[in-house]
């Protein structure tokens, strides 16, 4: 069990997610996924190791890591991107249910069990509401327990058992800063992707909605349009007659 | 889950390259992507560890690190390579795209054989054309800005032995020394060589695409005369 889990779930989402969806499962499989395996999950592999206090208290090193660092920068990370890729699973489902619904009454119930319609919509939308949700809670959570997304280079402790304020030094500040931009852009961007996607989605269907209204009306009226039609078709012949002008003159009958 | 996820999608893109797109593909995976999982892992792995510094004062180590090294070469490679390869996914997704509508013009009745649009090579034309030569144009820029960023942000390609520093709370100038300079260096002209010659390959695949477009046109319009 590892990330190979979560690229297969991310592939099975990607069938049926749709246009902007597929850039979104791009984006986070290269520029989130791999990022954080190839490179971020090793700067911060010693950073409790690395994490040196101008000390010799026992004890006093502990403390300070767990004090500034309650939860590590690279497990949130994780934790993120695992609960970013979640709710996609509610489409899954989703499609998985209506294909058993058709096998179980032996029938085709629905045009395509993967096609996004209907209820399946509504469960795409929710998906999409609850990755942006939770993009925006996990940005909220790193800033507020970091104070920003920046690594300090030393950070001074004056917890039990230090015996006084100590210096404490901070490895690779510069690099895990660079890396937490580079995650905080990405989060951004796929926040972005997945407005982009609802918009469109809501704004596709809204007018899908209306036109179809629309043409039930048109259809339900139907003996008023026949009416204004022969109306309109003896207005030209009575102008012809007229004005008895041109043999050429357009007649619509 | 690692490089070899980036290997099945960018193979996929091979089918659609021309000859000398393809030998790209052949030299990033195995001048570059395999010597940095097999090698230079290896070589960068202890770096922190192993730097020395002439003090017993706790934190200068530290500090005097994270000063020379503000973000470590492994890295860079790593990002360098993935940026390198995602314009492939811009022709991907092109591809795809276009296999889509001839699925659904063969749904709403015209005939097509759907084997045969599963196997079939897609032609680099058209749009194809013009989103292919922006994905390698992307590339050789992504490259080169690569290449100057190692430039700027190390003074160059060598490695040196000893660095000098004087951050706090180092108390004065303090002699820190790199572990395996000559190792480091040598891996790194190692790989500066291998993006030159991916940068040449990419030129010579945009001069050849941009010929050949401009002898199809030459010959459109003499046919047509």
């Amino acid at each position: 069990m590892s990330w190979g889990f979560l690229r297969d779930l991310l592939s099975g989402v990607n069938k049926y997610s749709i246009g902007i969806g597929r850039i979104w499962v791009a984006v986070v499989f290269i520029f989130r996924l791999l990022v954080y395996i190839v490179a971020a999950e090793n700067i911060w592999k010693y950073e409790h190791d690395e994490f040196e206090c101008n000390i010799k208290q026992p004890g006093c090193e502990n403390v300070c890591f767990d004090h500034f660092f309650p939860v590590s920068h690279i497990s949130l990370w994780a934790l993120q991107l695992i609960m970013v890729s979640t709710p996609s699973l509610l489409v899954v489902f989703h499609v998985a249910y209506r294909e058993k619904r058709e096998k179980h009454h032996n029938q085709k119930l629905y045009k395509s069990p993967g096609e996004i319609d209907g209820g399946l919509l509504c469960t795409y939308l929710i998906s999409l509401i609850l990755k942006m949700g939770l993009e925006i809670v996990f940005l909220v959570l790193f800033y507020k327990l970091y104070n920003g997304f920046k690594v300090p280079r030393l950070v001074k402790c004056d917890i039990r058992p230090c015996p006084n304020t100590v210096d404490c030094f901070i490895s690779k500040p510069t690099e895990k800063m660079i890396f937490l931009y580079f995650l905080v852009a990405t989060s951004c961007l796929c926040i972005v992707l997945n407005l982009s996607e609802l918009s469109y989605l809501i704004f596709k269907y809204s007018i899908k909605c209306y036109l179809k209204r629309y043409i039930k009306k048109c259809q339900g009226s139907e003996s008023d349009c026949h009416k204004s039609g022969i109306i309109g078709h003896n207005r030209p012949a009575a102008a012809g007659r007229f004005h008895n002008s041109l043999a050429s003159s357009p007649s619509i009958q | 889950m690692d490089w070899g996820s980036l290997q099945d999608v960018l193979g996929g893109v091979n089918k659609h390259s021309t000859s000398i797109g393809k030998i790209w593909l052949t030299v990033l995976f195995i001048f570059r992507i395999m010597i940095l999982v097999v090698a230079a892992e290896r070589v960068w792995g202890d770096e922190q560890q192993d730097f020395v510094c002439n003090t017993l004062q706790p934190g200068c180590k530290n500090v005097c690190y994270d000063h020379f090294f503000p973000i470590s070469h492994i890295r860079l490679w790593a990002l360098q390579l993935i940026f390198v390869s995602t314009p492939a996914l811009l022709v991907a997704m092109h591809v795809a795209y276009t296999r889509h509508e001839k699925k659904r013009r063969f749904r709403n009745g015209e005939k097509i054989d759907i084997e045969e649009l599963k196997n079939e090579k897609i032609h680099i034309r058209g749009p194809l054309w013009w989103t292919y030569t922006s994905s390698i144009f992307f590339r050789i820029i992504f490259e080169a800005v690569f290449m100057y960023v190692f430039y700027y942000m190390y003074d160059g390609y060598q490695m040196p032995r000893l660095v000098k520093c004087n951050a706090w709370p180092c108390p004065n100038t303090v002699d820190c020394f790199v572990s395996r300079p000559t190792e480091k260096t040598t891996f790194t002209i190692f790989m500066l060589a291998v993006s030159g010659i991916c940068m040449m390959l990419n030129l010579a695949e945009l001069c050849y695409l941009v010929i050949k477009i401009c002898m199809k046109e030459s010959r459109k319009t003499t046919v047509l005369k």
